[in-house]
């Protein structure tokens, strides 16, 4: 449980940090007179921002509750054999940096109002994640071809779960992706996508983000 | 800032905005059934999370009909009752209390209170909501699969829970798990909504430090399960590979029924530091709210300001971050390695600090106060009562060499009765008498609350009191009978009889409440806007019940914190949030001094 509570710790440090700026020095119990900030949270905090982030924290307690299955499954039991991640998995990790990529153009492109380039950058985003997602289920083929099967190891297992726990993701992602080009091609202009792509631009780079630590941690273990 | 959504018709993206943006339907289907009326979800949620506490209060029944009276009713056989004892465990700790207290009071006071229109992401809080029904149906539907509900116990250890021999393990331990998962998905929903518009949507001048309590617990329980139930899910996700895929994250190498099972080298502990990493966080998501509310009820009851209101805020804060510690001392007996014995009954013990300090503190708000005994204020006392109760036995337990042998009996039953099960529900009932008014427009009768009141009050400290010396005597839970056991006293059999005839005396009283309820919304006295003269928004509603958008034409503007009542110099004896300083009428210093016995110079 170590990973997951050092999130918990950096999350509820972060939680604290931020409430005691808020609470230190005030007395709750003056009455003032009105203020003429309207909003409670810097105007950069719309609620779809603050909405992500609240669900990219829950994502990442998943993941980190997750990986400390992993860690220590491998450790109470003995009959953990590790698994030989299939090569395929660079290529398909480095499609998913590039859509990330992509998507991050995209995000530039409807700052810049600019609508060529934002379908192009959406486009090619969530056709490299595509590939990602078909590489990964070629992976698991590959796996089940070679005889390594879900049930004969934890560590199949687990390489099964976490892999399909991070394309369900991504799948979700895909699903609001579709939303926007559909919006798009239905003649919204790109500063009306902005709020939409910045979401799914910065969905993308977590989701990467996870793979990234995902990927490691089945290199090394 | 609204998007258009489906059909053209515009979402309302953020509580903050105009009215005029949030959607407004015609129809009837349109403003009760698929609502996004943070209001009418409330009820939605409150009605189901009633109705499926309902089944669940049944079974609690039919388990002490077998317990008092042992074999006396052909119904109850020994399989009926393990799937009684989980589905009763279940669906009060998940499917009513969280529910009721996130869902109903959730979507019905954030807005209100944080004087926002509505829920930030309307649309996704209505889904919530759609979501919570399905999980329950298909909990409801697990009764009626061959072989019945799951039996496992509410905490579905593996093995045992997927192993023959558990009653329910054809389709009951299936629908058990996919419907968690589906209580999961529309939580995490509804959770989203609930920071989201706690933190981004509170109105002009309601800063931090001037949200009510009811908020703060409310807003710190959503955090903890937002980050918790993905523990529980975990868990399910890994269950279920086991179960249907053959996989052994759990299951160890076993013989069932005399023969070799598939499995082995599964760890059957890691599911219980997975399923308590959640469930831990689970008692306190159900504290939580109800501490925030019972100090809402208290300060408007007692007409006193909250003593030490920063001291309350960080002390849920604190609970909240400290539960996360604490989990494994549900496992003192499981075998985990003996030195994490010793870590966590030190933050368990640790945890009461914050606790004492809210109790003292509910305390000295009463104290001095001008104390109006209503119904919700019995409720609030009774619940400070019943929580100092069951925590005091929680210190006991949380030690390891007292629960060593106090472990599995029922002891442990009656601790969390009182502490997570009686306390909250007394709160829950506060709240409902204190808010009703708001939501109907109408009083709840006072008698009838009442005698609801201490028939409940009473009653349950004769069904959960006992359960504690039945525990130092050694009587196990979760059986079905005790036969010829010879350490256990016939006695206990008397006891458990008694026990047996108040748990229907209070489920009986409970038809009282529902009367009441029903009656009321017809015939009761006229509330008016404020008839508790409360100092928060939701009283300050331009219309009673409120209409959808919450308040008037223009959103309310906060001068002052929740707790003003009785401020020296002024001349009611409360002061609405919303009312700005320079309209506060102030005393007349002639009739003052007048009333102080001295005669104006």
């Amino acid at each position: 449980m170590t990973v997951t509570l050092v999130f918990l710790a950096v999350m509820m440090a972060l939680f604290g940090g931020w409430l005691f700026s808020h609470s230190i020095n005030v007395r709750p119990w003056e009455a003032q007179g009105a203020s003429t900030q309207r909003s409670q949270l810097p105007p950069a905090m719309t609620a779809p921002r603050v909405g992500l982030a609240v669900f990219l924290a829950v994502a990442t307690s998943l993941f980190a509750l997750t990986i400390s299955a992993y860690l220590m499954r491998q450790e109470m039991g003995h009959d953990w054999r590790p698994l030989a991640v299939p090569g395929l998995l660079w290529w398909n990790s480095a499609c998913l940096v590039l859509g990330s990529v992509a998507l991050q153009s995209a995000w530039q492109a409807a700052r810049r109002d600019n609508a060529a380039r934002l379908r192009r950058g959406l486009l090619v985003g969530g056709g490299f994640t595509i590939a990602f997602i078909l590489g990964q289920a070629l992976a698991w083929w590959q796996l089940q071809a070679r005889g390594i099967y879900l049930a004969a190891n934890p560590a199949n297992a687990f390489f099964f779960l976490l892999t399909a726990l991070h394309v369900l993701h991504l799948l979700g992602g895909l699903f609001a992706w579709s939303r926007s080009l559909f919006r798009l091609q239905r003649g919204a202009t790109p500063r009306e996508m902005l709020p939409s792509v910045e979401l799914c631009a910065l969905y993308w780079h977590f989701l990467l983000l996870v793979w990234g630590i995902l990927f490691v941690l089945l290199l090394t273990t | 800032m609204a998007e258009p959504g489906h059909h053209g018709v515009p979402h309302a993206q953020a509580g903050e905005f105009d009215n005029a943006e949030l959607v407004h339907p015609k129809s009837f289907i349109g403003k009760y059934v698929w609502s996004q009326d943070a209001k009418v979800i409330a009820i939605q949620y409150g009605l189901t999370a009633i109705a499926i506490g309902l089944v669940a209060l049944v079974l609690s029944i039919l388990m002490r009909l077998q317990l008092g009276f042992p074999n006396t009713f052909a119904l109850i056989d020994p399989s009926s009752y393990l799937q009684y004892v989980t589905m009763h465990g279940m669906i009060m700790v998940v499917y009513l209390l969280t529910a009721l207290f996130l869902g109903a009071f959730g979507n019905y006071l954030i807005p209100l209170m944080c004087g926002a229109r509505d829920m930030a992401f309307p649309y996704l809080n209505m889904l919530s909501y759609w979501f919570y029904l399905a999980a329950v149906l298909i909990l409801v539907a697990s009764f009626f699969v061959p072989g019945g509900a799951t039996g496992a116990g509410w905490t579905l250890y593996p093995p045992q829970a997927i192993s023959p021999g558990t009653p329910g393990i054809d389709g009951g331990i299936l629908l058990m798990l996919a419907s968690l998962g589906v209580f999961i998905a529309g939580f995490t929903m509804g959770g989203l909504n609930y920071v989201v518009t706690v933190l981004q949507a509170r109105t002009r001048g309601m800063t931090l430090m001037r949200l009510p309590l009811t908020i703060w617990g409310i807003f710190m329980a959503t955090v903890m399960a937002l980050l918790a139930f993905p523990a529980l899910l975990v868990a399910i996700l890994m269950m279920l590979c086991d179960m249907l895929l053959g996989t052994s994250f759990f299951m160890p190498e076993m013989l069932n029924l005399g023969e070799q099972s598939t499995h082995a080298g599964g760890s059957p502990l890691l599911y219980q530091h997975l399923f308590w990493f959640f469930g831990h966080p689970e008692v306190y998501i159900v504290a939580l709210p109800a501490f925030g509310i019972v100090s809402d009820i208290l300060a408007t009851h007692a007409r006193k300001n909250i003593f030490g209101y920063r001291m309350m805020v960080w002390a849920i804060i604190i609970i909240g971050v400290l539960s996360f510690v604490v989990w494994a001392h549900h496992m003192f007996i499981s075998g985990m390695n003996p030195y994490f014995g010793f870590l966590f009954a030190t933050t368990t013990l640790i945890i009461a600090v914050p606790t004492a300090i809210k109790v003292y503190n509910w305390v000295l708000t009463l104290w001095r106060g001008n104390i109006r005994m209503t119904v919700p204020m019995l409720f609030a006392i009774g619940f400070i009562f019943t929580f100092v109760n069951g925590g005091l036995s929680g210190l006991f337990l949380g030690n390891v060499t007292v629960d060593v042998p106090l472990a599995d009996t029922y002891f442990v039953v009656g601790h969390f009765h009182m502490v997570m099960a009686v306390a909250p529900v007394l709160v829950v009932f506060g709240a409902m008498y204190h808010w009703y008014p708001k939501i109907t427009g109408r009083m709840l009768d006072d008698t009838l609350g009442k005698i609801h009141f201490w028939v409940t009050f009473l009653g349950t400290y004769a069904i959960f009191y006992p359960m504690h010396f039945m525990g130092f005597a050694g009587v196990p839970r979760r059986y079905y009978g005790y036969g010829e056991t010879a350490y256990i006293p016939d006695s206990i059999q008397t006891l458990n009889a008694f026990m047996s005839v108040a748990a229907i005396i209070v489920a009986l009283v409970q038809l009282v409440f529902f009367y009441n309820l029903i009656r009321s919304y017809f015939r009761g006295r006229e509330a008016g806007p404020n008839p508790w003269q409360a100092t928060t928004l939701e009283w300050q509603t331009e219309h009673t019940p409120p209409r959808h958008g919450n308040f008037g034409a223009e959103l309310p503007v906060v001068y002052r914190w929740a707790y003003d009542y009785g401020v020296p110099g002024a001349k009611h004896d409360f002061i609405p949030q919303n009312m700005p300083p320079d309209e506060v009428e102030k005393v007349d210093p002639m009739s003052q001094e007048a009333a102080q016995g001295r005669l104006p110079t």
